[in-house]
């Protein structure tokens, strides 16, 4: 199957949840920031998480990658509002290439897993 | 002999048809070149006719394996022209060779305070070396401004001899003796060099030199150090262990004779022989020919590339001013989506900072897309390229 599926493209093109910076501005006490980068291609995601009682009620993001790390992070953010963070803390990669869809080789998985791994980073910096 | 193309390509099993599949079209030499039969056959030969270890027994496989591992460092020594064979150290790369040069002649002698200069155009290579040295002894480095260069209080001046990213070449001469009227020394990072453009150390006067046998048509597992004698008699050892010994008791150890000195343990024996046959096989076709054929293909890309439309060029325009390489950038498109989709149609390039971080974030970009030229590239091949990268467009930008 095609690695640039229309799906994929769809989401790079029109990203869900990417704002600019700066991100999650008036969301108050429970809002976490997190930069995380891939150094070897030059990936760089930021994402601002609202955790009140212990949910991710609100998401946003933004930064510049490949059209994997870009509509990973799209549908990732989609599939998070809402979630427990026990819940979010339970995803593996294997939801990220769930989610995509796509073959993901060795080659492109950095690029795929880019997002979990801030959104993971920005809560265990929250619940530190 | 003259350069015939279409003959080199078949002495390159790796651009000969497997089982039906069309090769691709390698445009990646610049990270390593392909391998002629040469080299193999060379190194086969070495592994099923004259395999022992290296000055070490009497019998006759290592008599074999020695005559052989020094006929390569005098095939080496020849190629860059060095006064003497004990000049030239095996490594395992280039990068083994820098951090070689960092290690023992920077450790002996940098102090806190004392200033190496590097240029902005450098590989990790020939950067983190010196960071090491700079946490560790607290020596200062300088980013040469190339355009002016100040070289008051260096005492090392460490320096691509060509752009891995832009495919400019540093006007060595000038910085060398330049530097040498500073007192400072000079080391040549060579790796791309040494397959672009003929070497003459004595001529340079350069004082340390550095490559890889693998992007010069040889194997992997091979590097070079050219270090002047009376320098390389001056440093302490790299790594300890077997074959850099004079002698050695319960306390202490004396080290052995340069290059010995340098080389710890089993070297790469049979690497040092594919490098020489690699050498010699590339030196069978005049520079000026090669040159001509590599100036060809990259006037052709730099043509054909600054036609496409969103397409930036991040290194010279004219093709009289760059050597082996062409980067670029394409609005909208980032590399690695560019180089996948290439893959999918047969072309290699590559994409990311090409390990020069400093440099992608001095031109203010995270990334690019490199093509590489070889002996074995083609005319059709560059055009070819030229019309995916169009395609490839289409397929990634918004609709
Ligand atoms: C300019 C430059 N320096 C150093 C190196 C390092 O070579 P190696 O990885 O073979 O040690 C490279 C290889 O990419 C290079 O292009």
């Amino acid at each position: 199957m095609d690695l640039y599926a229309e799906n994929i493209l769809d989401h790079y093109h029109h990203p869900h949840h990417k704002l600019p910076l700066p991100l999650g501005e008036g969301w108050g006490e429970g809002r976490v920031v997190r930069e995380e980068k891939n150094v070897s291609c030059g990936d760089k995601l930021t994402v601002a998480l609202l955790i009140e009682d212990n949910h991710l009620t609100n998401i946003a993001w933004t930064g510049e990658g490949c059209a994997i790390s870009q509509a990973a992070m799209s549908m990732l953010s989609d599939e998070l509002i809402g979630k427990s963070l026990t819940e979010i803390n339970a995803l593996t990669p294997k939801t990220i290439l769930a989610l995509l869809n796509v073959p993901i080789g060795t080659r492109r998985m950095k690029c795929a897993l880019l997002g979990l791994e801030a959104v993971k980073n920005a809560i265990s910096m929250w619940s530190r | 002999m003259p350069l015939n193309v279409a003959s080199i390509r078949r002495q390159f099993p790796f651009l000969t048809s497997h089982d039906g599949a069309t090769p691709s079209v390698y445009l990646d030499s610049a990270a390593t070149t392909q391998k002629p039969k040469a080299v193999l056959d060379a190194m086969q030969h070495f592994y099923e006719h004259d395999c022992g270890n290296v000055h070490r027994g009497m019998h006759r496989q290592t008599e074999r394996a020695t005559d052989a591992y020094e006929a390569a460092r005098i095939a080496v020594q020849h190629f860059i022209n060095a006064a003497q064979s004990e000049e030239i150290i095996f490594t395992k790369n280039c990068t083994e060779a820098l951090n070689l040069v960092a290690h023992s002649w920077g450790r002996t002698f940098l102090k806190s305070g004392d200033t190496v200069a590097l240029s902005i155009l450098e590989h990790h290579s020939n950067i983190v070396p010196w960071l090491q040295l700079k946490e560790e002894r607290n020596i200062d480095i300088r980013w040469l401004d190339l355009d002016n260069v100040d070289l008051s209080g260096v005492k090392l001046v460490s320096i691509t001899g060509l752009s891995n990213v832009l495919g400019t070449a540093p006007d060595l001469p000038a910085i060398i003796a330049a530097a040498h009227r500073a007192g400072a020394l000079v080391c040549i990072d060579a790796a791309q060099m040494v397959g672009h453009f003929p070497i003459d150390v004595q001529a340079l006067d350069c004082d340390f030199l550095a490559f890889s046998g693998h992007k010069l048509y040889g194997p992997t597992g091979i590097g070079v150090l050219y270090c002047k004698r009376k320098l390389l008699e001056s440093m302490p050892p790299f790594l300890g262990g077997g074959m850099m010994i004079r002698d050695v008791t319960q306390e202490s150890f004396t080290a052995a004779n340069i290059p010995a000195r340098f080389e710890a343990g089993t070297p790469p024996i049979a690497e040092a022989v594919g490098l020489s046959a690699a050498i010699d096989w590339l030196t069978e076709f005049p520079w000026n020919d090669r040159t001509q054929h590599e100036q060809k293909l990259l006037a052709t890309a730099l043509t054909a590339l600054q036609s496409i439309d969103g397409l930036t060029i991040l290194g010279p325009d004219n093709p009289k001013d760059v050597r082996g390489c062409i980067s670029f950038v394409l609005d909208g498109v980032h590399p690695h989506d560019l180089t996948e989709l290439l893959g999918e149609r047969g072309f290699s390039l590559r994409a990311g900072h090409h390990c020069a971080q400093p440099l992608h974030e001095h031109i203010g970009i995270a990334a690019s897309t490199r093509l590489s030229v070889g002996i074995y590239n083609t005319e059709e091949e560059i055009t070819s390229l030229a019309s995916a990268i169009k395609e490839c467009m289409v397929r990634l930008r918004s609709p």
